[in-house]
C-alpha cells in the first residue's frame, strides 16, 4: 500500500510571523502616540487612519469582488449625516450615533445594490456614481440639517461628548485636544478592525469563494459558489464600514454640507488612487498606498493643483506600467507576504518550510 | 402653454447632452471604453476656443476650425499611446486611467486659467430669440439643436456608409476576426477618439457660449453624457439623442416645479429607464 502523507493546509509563513509581532508593536504606538505627540500629528493621523478605512473597503470592493463602485462618496456623505440627524434631531451623542451612519450606510445599500447589480462592468460604475449624486441632492433638501449649505454640530453636543473629560483629564490636555484624542483612537480602532476583518474574510471559506469568483466567474458557479449572494455581502458590509467613517470624519469636523460630504474627488477619487498606487487586490496595497498619498501631500503642500496633476499623473503611470502597484513590485521581488491568504499544503512529516 | 414651453426647452437642452454624449457614444460603442476624462476634454476644447478667440483676436466658429483638429490630434494621441493599452476584459485599467486623467486636466487648466469662470463672447446672437408659434425659443439652444441633429447624421453616415465606418463595426464586434481581415485596431481606434475629439470641440463651443464654465464642472458635463448615451443604448446615435432629450425634458419639467429638483429630476428619470431597461432603449450591440 502506497505510503499517503498526511497533510495540513497553511496560510501562516515565518515572515508573516515577524509581521504580526511589528504590527501588534505598531499598534502599540499608535495606541499611545497622544501621549506624547501634538495636536497636528494626531489631526494628521487621525486623517491618514480613516482613508486607510475606505481604502481597504474600496479594495475589497474592486480588487476582491470586481465591484468597481465609483459611488462610495455616498456612504460617506449618508453616515455623516445619519450622525448630525441623531446629534441634532434625536439628541444623541456624537459618539454613540456614528453607529448610526454604519447603519444608514448599510440600509443604503441594500436599494443602490438592488439597483446597480443589474449593470455590468462600467454601467455599474456609472449606476453607482449616479445614486451618489441623487443621495447629495436629495440631502440638501433636507433643510433641517442646513439643505444645501450644511450646518455645523451644536456647541453644547462637542462640548458634553462622551469619554472627552476622561481623556482630558488623563493626558492633561484641553477638551478641543481631547476631542481630537478621541476621534484618533477611533480611527485607530475602526482602520484596524477594518484590515483584520477584510483579513479575516479573505482567509475564510467566503474570501475563498470571493477569489474564485473574481478569476473565473464562470468556473466557480460550476463549483457551487454564489456569487450574487457574496457580492450583496461585500457591498452592504463595505457601504457600513465606510459610513462609519463618514460619521467619524464629521464628528471630528463637526461641520457638514453636501459638496463636501459627498465629494466625489476626496471620498472616492483619491481612494482610487491610494489602493492603485499601493497595489489593488492586496491588503499591503491599501496601507502602502495611504502612506505614499501622505507623504506626496506634505512635500507638495505648498504647489497647491500641482499636487492633484501629479497624484494623477502618477496613478495613470501605476496603471499602465505595475498594474499591480508598489506593493506588486515588492512582492515580486522579495515574495514576502504580509498578509498571507495563499493556502499552501503543507506535508506534516516534514519540516516547516518557508517561501 | 407653459408646459409646452418647458418641454420644448428640455427638448432643445437635450440636443446640447446629445452633443456632449456623441463622442461618448462612438468611443463607447466601439471599444468600450468608458472614458471618464470626457468631460475635462470638452472643458478643454472650451479653453482652446477661448484662447483662439482672446489671443488671437478670431471669431468663435473660425476658432472652433483651428481647434478641432488640435482636439483631432489629441485625441488621436491619447488613444494610440496611452487608452489602447488599457483596453481589455478588465474594465478597471481603462476607468482609472482616464479618471487620472480627468484630474490632470481639471488641475493642469486650474493652473493655466485660474478658477474664474469664463464665457466665450459670441456678440448679439446671445440673447436673440425667434419666436416659434405661440413661445419663443433662444437662437443658441435652436443652433445647438440643429448641430446635434447633424453631428448624428454625420456620425451614421460614417458608421453605416463608409470604409472606416465598417472597420469601426468590425471591430466593435470582433477584434480579432477584423485583425485577421487586414484592419489594425490600434489606428481605428485612434482614429475614433480623434474624431469624438471633433465632436467635443462642436459640444464645447456651444457650452462655452450657453453658460460660463470653469476648470471643474467636466464631471458634471460627463454625467449626462454618459446619461444620455447609457439610455441610448449601447452604440446607437439616434438613442442616444433620445437618451439627451429624456435628461434635459426631465431636468427642465423638474426646474419648473421646483428650481432644485432640476438636476435631480434628471437623475431620477436615468435610472428609471435603466430600472426598466437595464441595456437603455435602443441597443444596437450585445455586451
Amino acid at each position: 500500500m502506497p505510503n499517503i502523507p498526511s497533510i495540513r493546509i497553511e496560510t501562516r509563513t515565518r515572515a508573516s510571523r515577524r509581521a504580526a509581532i511589528f504590527w501588534a508593536l505598531l499598534l502599540l504606538i499608535g495606541f499611545i502616540l497622544p501621549v506624547f505627540a501634538g495636536r497636528g500629528l494626531v489631526q494628521e493621523m487621525f486623517a491618514i487612519l480613516t482613508m486607510l478605512a475606505l481604502a481597504q473597503c474600496w479594495n475589497l470592493l474592486a480588487g476582491y469582488a470586481g465591484l468597481v463602485s465609483v459611488g462610495q462618496q455616498a456612504f460617506v456623505g449618508i453616515g455623516a449625516y445619519a450622525m448630525f440627524a441623531g446629534v441634532i434631531l434625536w439628541g444623541w451623542d456624537p459618539v454613540p450615533a456614528i453607529l448610526l451612519g454604519g447603519v444608514a450606510a448599510a440600509i443604503l445599500a441594500i436599494p443602490t445594490a438592488f439597483f446597480a447589480f443589474r449593470l455590468q462592468g462600467a454601467y455599474f460604475a456609472i449606476g453607482t456614481w449616479v445614486i451618489a449624486e441623487v443621495v447629495r441632492l436629495s440631502m440638501a433638501q433636507w433643510k433641517t440639517l442646513g439643505g444645501g449649505t450644511g450646518t455645523s454640530l451644536p456647541r453644547e453636543a462637542t462640548a458634553d461628548m462622551m469619554f472627552v473629560p476622561q481623556i482630558a483629564a488623563l493626558l492633561g490636555v484641553r477638551d478641543a485636544a481631547a476631542r481630537d484624542v478621541l476621534a484618533y483612537w477611533l480611527a485607530l480602532a475602526l482602520a484596524t478592525g477594518t484590515i483584520l476583518g477584510v483579513y479575516a474574510l479573505l482567509r475564510s471559506r467566503q474570501g475563498l469563494a470571493l477569489a474564485a469568483v473574481r478569476d473565473n466567474r464562470v468556473a466557480a458557479r460550476s463549483v457551487g459558489v454564489d456569487a450574487e449572494r457574496m457580492n450583496w455581502f461585500v457591498f452592504v458590509t463595505a457601504a457600513a464600514i465606510t459610513g462609519l467613517c463618514g460619521g467619524l470624519i464629521y464628528m471630528q469636523t463637526a461641520r457638514i454640507s453636501p459638496d463636501a460630504a459627498f465629494a466625489l474627488l476626496d471620498w472616492t477619487g483619491f481612494i482610487i488612487f491610494i489602493v492603485v498606487i499601493g497595489g489593488i487586490g492586496t491588503i499591503e496595497g491599501p496601507i502602502l498606498g495611504v502612506i505614499v498619498f501622505f507623504v506626496l501631500q506634505r512635500m507638495l503642500a505648498d504647489y497647491g493643483s500641482w499636487y492633484s496633476l501629479l497624484l494623477g499623473l502618477i496613478g495613470i503611470a501605476v496603471m499602465l506600467y505595475a498594474p499591480r502597484g508598489l506593493w506588486g513590485l515588492i512582492h515580486d521581488r522579495t515574495g514576502v507576504d504580509l498578509f498571507p491568504i495563499r493556502r499552501r499544503l503543507v506535508f506534516n512529516d516534514t519540516k516547516d518550510t518557508d517561501d | 402653454m407653459i408646459w409646452v414651453d418647458t418641454i420644448v426647452q428640455g427638448v432643445l437642452l437635450g440636443g446640447l447632452y446629445a452633443l456632449f454624449a456623441a463622442g461618448l457614444s462612438l468611443v463607447f460603442g466601439i471599444m468600450r471604453l468608458v472614458n471618464l476624462a470626457h468631460g475635462d476634454l470638452i472643458i478643454l476644447a472650451a479653453y482652446l476656443i477661448l484662447v483662439c478667440v482672446t489671443v488671437l483676436g478670431l471669431h468663435p466658429l473660425l476658432a472652433v476650425l483651428i481647434a478641432a483638429p488640435v482636439m483631432f490630434a489629441v485625441g488621436w494621441g491619447l488613444q494610440r499611446f496611452v487608452l489602447t493599452r488599457t483596453l481589455g476584459d478588465d474594465i478597471l485599467p481603462p476607468l482609472l486611467v482616464t479618471f487620472g486623467l480627468s484630474i490632470v486636466i481639471q488641475n493642469a487648466l486650474l493652473e493655466g486659467f485660474s478658477a474664474d469662470s469664463q464665457r466665450i463672447p459670441l456678440g448679439s446672437v446671445e440673447t436673440a430669440s425667434v419666436a416659434l408659434g405661440p413661445i419663443s425659443v433662444g437662437v443658441i439652444p435652436l443652433l445647438t439643436f440643429a448641430s446635434a441633429i447633424v453631428v448624428i447624421l454625420a456620425l451614421n453616415h460614417l458608421f453605416y456608409r463608409t470604409a472606416l465606418g465598417r472597420a469601426f463595426r468590425a471591430v466593435s464586434d470582433d477584434a480579432t476576426t477584423a485583425q485577421l481581415m487586414g484592419i489594425r485596431p490600434a489606428s481605428i481606434f485612434a482614429m475614433a477618439t480623434g474624431i469624438a475629439m471633433v465632436v467635443v470641440t462642436i459640444a464645447a463651443i456651444y457650452l462655452g457660449v450657453r453658460a460660463n464654465f470653469d476648470p471643474t464642472i467636466g464631471p458634471a458635463r460627463l454625467i449626462y453624457a454618459f446619461e444620455a448615451v447609457i439610455i441610448g443604448g449601447l452604440g446607437s446615435f439616434w438613442g442616444t439623442l433620445a437618451g439627451g432629450i429624456i435628461i434635459g425634458v426631465a431636468q427642465t419639467l423638474g426646474g419648473a416645479i421646483n428650481p432644485e429638483w432640476q438636476i435631480l429630476s434628471g437623475h431620477l428619470a436615468f435610472l428609471l429607464v435603466l430600472l426598466v431597461r437595464p441595456r437603455g432603449l435602443f441597443p444596437r450591440a450585445f455586451d
